[in-house]
């Protein structure tokens, strides 16, 4: 299907009048049977795990912040914003994310305070992403309608690789929240944005660049680079767990198609890892059932492995599994790694994409 | 004229639950707080269509399953984005064992 033009990645183009016409858009996915007593017990609310691990985030950030402080001027810092940058800036998507959906916390108040921290230290607009998000969750690389493809076809494998370091993200999110500040929303915001909502999108995005000009000023004041390492400049130099950690959420995988199994990935990580990022290396069942909390994720899998890809054993398997797939996809954009199924599965669903899986498809 | 309609027995729903009942095309939401009471909205979220159904209840909010939006079940008052429109609601009362709902 997709194979047939050139991917229009707007959100108001050619792909996207496609994706409506042919049911791609808002359609109904595939779900893995699980029985109504289970996954209510598997979507209960507490603020219990969520406390505990804000309560590490937040000391871990103001531990390694003092450290970096005390030290600066010396190498002995360097170690300490290595730290406090990955919590900062990697650790910060998680907590967005999951605050966003509602579900880290039991205490809605809760969720929204730190859903506005994370997105302050990630420079998101808080109003933007979280419809972005929705957008993502309903048509989960769609394209022409998915907001949050992380790779684009062909693959741009410089960008991919300078996202590691932030640049680009930087590059896209200051000029974003400035552009908003001054009451300038996009055509691809408005639309996923409701109009009632774009005075907040404007309202956010004031208070993020006014906090951005107070800590510029108080840099010069002090004619130090400090401030801004603390405050801002952590996007660009701890940035790379989280692109390390969230490109394998997708990448590599079928666009276009109604069931995450094709289009998203499961990946064991080490425990650090899933403490910087919230147990989203069980990304299929996340999509698949996103009212699950982060900490019952692990329990979720272990329930429907049965009906998913075997999960990849590591990020390295991954990056390894993906990389080839990436080559390919820069001759054939359509080329996209389908991954086996356990005999124990459901088949995957065709009904959008039979000619891509039997074309295209790595086996 | 609005008529009683009867949805389910008291039973079939759980405390601080909700199931799904279907009636003349349409699909409301049954709900059944912690304090014993029962509730009725339409069925499918004003976001997206997602069935309230398969969401989860707290106290007074149903959550939809799909993007976690929340209303208040018992108003059907939106509880913010990505919820902007509130949930019609509907009368129910409780006979000899039988939820009905008011449909107009």
């Amino acid at each position: 299907m997709a194979g047939t033009m050139k991917r229009d990645y707007s959100l108001v183009g050619e792909s996207m009048r496609r994706a409506i016409e042919t049911g791609l858009a808002s359609a109904e996915w595939y779900h893995t049977d699980v029985s109504r007593k289970a996954m209510k017990e598997l979507m209960q609310r507490s603020d219990g795990p969520a406390i505990r691990d804000t309560i590490i985030w937040i000391a871990a950030i103001l531990g390694s912040a003092a450290g970096g402080i005390y030290f600066w001027g010396t190498w002995w810092c360097v170690p300490f914003f290595f730290v406090y940058g990955v919590l900062y800036a990697s650790a910060s998507d998680s907590r967005w994310h999951e605050c966003g959906h509602g579900t880290a916390f039991r205490t809605r108040w809760m969720n929204d305070v730190v859903y506005q921290i994370a997105s302050f230290m990630l420079m998101r607009n808080p109003v933007t992403w979280r419809w972005s998000h929705a957008r993502h969750h309903t048509d989960t690389i769609i394209v022409g309608r998915d907001a949050e493809i992380a790779v684009m076809r062909p693959p741009d494998l410089v960008r991919a690789m300078l996202a590691f370091t932030g640049i680009l993200d930087f590059r896209y999110s200051l000029p974003t929240l400035v552009r908003n500040a001054f009451g300038n929303i996009s055509p691809d915001e408005r639309s996923y944005i409701p109009e009632m909502e774009l005075p907040k999108v404007v309202t956010a995005a004031r208070w993020h660049v006014g906090i951005y000009v107070t800590t510029i000023a108080v840099a010069l004041y002090m004619w130090s680079w400090l401030p801004l390492v603390l405050i801002g400049l952590p996007r660009l130099y701890g940035t790379w767990h989280m692109v390390l950690t969230g490109l394998l959420q997708h990448i590599g995988l079928a666009d276009n198609v109604i069931d995450h199994r094709l289009n998203s990935r499961t990946v064991y990580m080490n425990p650090i890892s899933r403490f910087i990022y919230w147990n989203m290396n069980y990304h299929v069942e996340h999509h698949m059932f996103p009212m699950v909390p982060y900490h019952a994720l692990p329990r979720l899998h272990e329930l429907i492995k049965h009906d998913l890809p075997e999960p990849n054993p590591s990020m390295w398997h991954a990056y390894r599994e993906v990389w080839p797939v990436l080559l390919k996809q820069l001759r054939y954009e359509d080329y996209f790694l389908k991954r086996e199924l356990p005999s124990t599965a459901q088949p995957y669903r065709g009904e959008f994409h039979d000619v891509n899986v039997s074309a295209a498809a790595a086996e | 004229m609005a008529d009683w309609v009867e949805a389910c027995a008291v039973d079939d729903v759980e405390e601080e639950d909700v199931i799904r009942f279907d009636h003349g095309g349409r699909t409301f939401a049954i709900y059944r707080s912690p304090d014993d009471e029962f509730f009725a909205t339409d069925g499918f979220c004003t976001h997206e269509k997602a069935h309230l159904a398969d969401g989860l209840v707290m106290d007074d909010i149903i959550e939809c399953p799909k993007h976690n939006g929340r209303f208040n079940y018992k108003t059907g008052q939106a509880k913010g984005a990505p919820i902007c429109v509130n949930l019609q609601t509907y009368p129910v009362k409780v006979e000899a064992g039988k939820v009905m709902i008011q449909i107009a």
